[in-house]
């Protein structure tokens, strides 16, 4: 065999290189469409799933995060896992499930301080201030506080407690005499670290942390409410009303907040006293 | 020339095991001394090196960060922290200097079942082998960047088999082997190098860096080949031994070619010692820029 033929004798024709060529552009492209409709179903964030603290908004996210696991390697309280294939949860990325383990919230944010691409966003530094989901009372059926029974289980274990989670005491109706000191969530406070829901005493949570956008309602843009505005300018923002008069008899008047009618005690004058007797007495003097 | 049972015959006869399979052990090694690095902290507690082929950190220090992930990233529109640029900086450095696909050969995990896979299919003479162009790797690493820049999301990742086999071995496989095995069962039984050698688009990636960097595999004594063969068989990248073996003498003696893995199995199974692993422009080079010189200089 010659060293030197063999190089050119096994030359591709132009034909077999386009047929080639189209050929893997074909099985690319194909690839490229099951790929996006997988991308979407693959990147969809089950309920139970909770981010790691500063975690951008999913979207970003998925597009930020390399999959490292650093910030798992950092966690002092084995909190987070990475998604296995198979799992749920977009494969690869970091995320817990507050019912086994808990954020502890930890003072210095070692998984944030980890992450090398900033998908933990850097910027935040007061643990307080994350937002990991929030905690809502999903059950109101099951939580024994919701029965008229003491817990309150959820609001001494909150890393912000009663800031967070506070309780709000209501009339019991079905006893008739006793108190419901009821969970209250509040956003203001709530990082969603799932201490929580971790110690919730029933055999599953009746509270759970949510993803904000599940947990959330949003506030159409337009929507105001009249106690705020007036607040925050200082007065009412349109000509005050003339106060309703119901037209009562004289020594008649009626209250709007509460008391209802009022029927004035000058008003009350009467040729009669108080005590029927006397009336009496005094018709018998008469006669 | 050696029949097909013989492969590698020759060479263990004038060179002795060891001098025939001295670069397999070494990368083996590496591949497998770098997972005990990554390995050493989930299981005993010695942090050496934190984190996965994606992105890690040695001894709390250095940044380690995949540049193709990174360019994904940056395709995402997401601006990442220093600490993975520099990472990103670092490895390609590395690769720069050492060889492209010497990611593929000395470290990713796959590459050790696609090995395997094409070591049975010799010693069982499979020769199924489906029509794939060796582009097809192109076209597909082309479509992973796109769809990060489409969908704002690392897209591969979802699906990307190198880094969820590592990821698997480092943090838990979950059904993670279903991915490697399906791997070992399509250059098996339906392609021959399938894998590696047509559809992996993180090789595709790094035989870009191959296509300069520093540290190649040259037929520096090509005069001596005997048509043999077994380098041929032995390649994962056979088309880019011949430009440098059979080339002629104005033509460089070194494997340009960035698919070339850097693996040495050509360097092992060359009964001749044809070739060595040596600098992009050492050899024979110097007798082109000679050449060229007196051209310029006439
Ligand atoms: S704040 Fe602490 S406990 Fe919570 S996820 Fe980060 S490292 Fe783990
Ligand atoms: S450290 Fe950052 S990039 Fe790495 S897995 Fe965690 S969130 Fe993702
Ligand atoms: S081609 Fe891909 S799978 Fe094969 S060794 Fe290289 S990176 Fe790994
Ligand atoms: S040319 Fe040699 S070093 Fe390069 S891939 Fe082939 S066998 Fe490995």
């Amino acid at each position: 065999m010659s060293v030197k033929q063999s190089g050119s004798s096994r030359g591709v024709t132009r034909r077999q290189f386009l047929a080639g060529t189209v050929g893997a552009a074909c099985a690319a492209g194909l690839a490229g469409l099951g790929l996006v409709s997988y991308t979407r179903q693959a990147s969809a964030l089950p309920a139970y799933a909770i981010r790691p603290p500063g975690a951008l908004a999913e979207s970003d996210f998925l597009g930020a995060c390399v999959r490292c696991g650093l910030c798992v390697r950092d966690c002092p309280y084995d909190t987070l896992r990475l998604a296995k294939p198979g799992e749920d949860v977009a494969l690869g990325t970091p995320y817990f499930i507050a019912r086994e383990i808990p954020c502890e919230m930890c003072e210095d944010i070692p998984c944030v301080v980890a992450c090398p691409t900033g998908a933990l966003d850097h910027s935040l530094t007061d643990i307080d201030k994350s937002r990991m989901g929030l905690a809502v009372v999903v059950d109101q059926e099951t939580c024994i506080a919701f029965r008229g029974l003491r817990c309150e289980v959820c609001f001494n274990v909150c890393p912000a407690r009663g800031k967070a989670i506070t309780l709000e005491m209501q009339h019991n109706a079905r006893s008739g005499k006793h108190a419901r000191f009821i969970p209250i969530v509040h956003s203001t406070d709530c990082t969603g670290c799932g201490k929580c829901e971790r110690a919730c005493i029933l055999e599953e949570a009746a509270i759970k942390i949510f993803p904000l956008h599940l947990a959330k309602g949003i506030q159409g843009e337009h929507y105001r409410l009249g106690w705020q505005e007036k607040d925050k300018a200082g007065q009412s923002l349109v000509t005050p009303d003339v106060e309703h008069k119901y037209n009562l008899p004289e020594g008649m008047g009626y209250d709007y907040e509460g008391q209802g009618l009022i029927i004035e005690e000058q008003a009350a004058e009467t040729p009669y006293p108080d005590d029927p007797l006397e009336t009496l007495n005094r018709g018998k003097d008469r006669i | 020339m050696a029949n097909k049972a013989a492969i590698g015959q020759d060479a263990l006869i004038e060179k002795g095991w060891w001098k025939s399979h001295q670069w397999l052990v070494w990368r083996r090694l590496s591949q497998l001394s770098v997972l005990a690095l990554f390995l050493l902290g989930p299981w005993f507690g010695v942090w050496v090196i934190k984190g996965n082929i994606a992105s890690s950190l040695i001894l709390d220090t250095v940044p380690l960060t995949d540049p193709y992930l990174l360019i994904q990233v940056l395709l995402t529109r997401h601006l990442p922290e220093t600490t993975a640029v520099l990472g990103a900086v670092i490895v390609l450095g590395f690769y720069l200097l050492v060889g492209g696909r010497v990611y593929c050969s000395w470290v990713c995990p796959v590459n050790m079942a696609t090995d395997f896979a094409a070591w049975l299919r010799r010693r069982f003479g499979i020769t199924s082998a489906a029509r794939l162009s060796r582009n097809t790797r192109f076209w597909l690493l082309g479509l992973t960047l796109a769809m990060a820049l489409v969908t704002g999301t690392l897209a591969w990742e979802l699906i990307n088999p190198v880094t969820a086999v590592y990821r698997g071995l480092v943090f838990g496989m979950g059904l993670g082997w279903t991915v490697l095995l399906a791997i070992f069962l399509f250059d098996f039984v339906i392609a021959n190098r399938g894998w590696c050698g047509h559809l992996c688009p993180v090789g595709a990636f790094y035989s870009l860096i191959g296509r300069v960097s520093a540290v190649r595999v040259s037929a520096i004594r090509r005069e001596q080949c005997n048509d043999c063969m077994d380098c041929f068989i032995v390649c994962p990248e056979p088309q880019v031994i011949r430009p440098a073996l059979k080339g002629s003498d104005e033509t460089s003696p070194v494997i340009r070619d960035g698919a070339c893995t850097n693996c040495g199995r050509c360097v092992d199974i060359c009964s001749k010692d044809v070739f060595q692993f040596g600098l992009r422009n050492s050899g024979k080079m110097n007798s082109q820029v000679a050449n060229h010189q007196r051209e310029v200089l006439s």
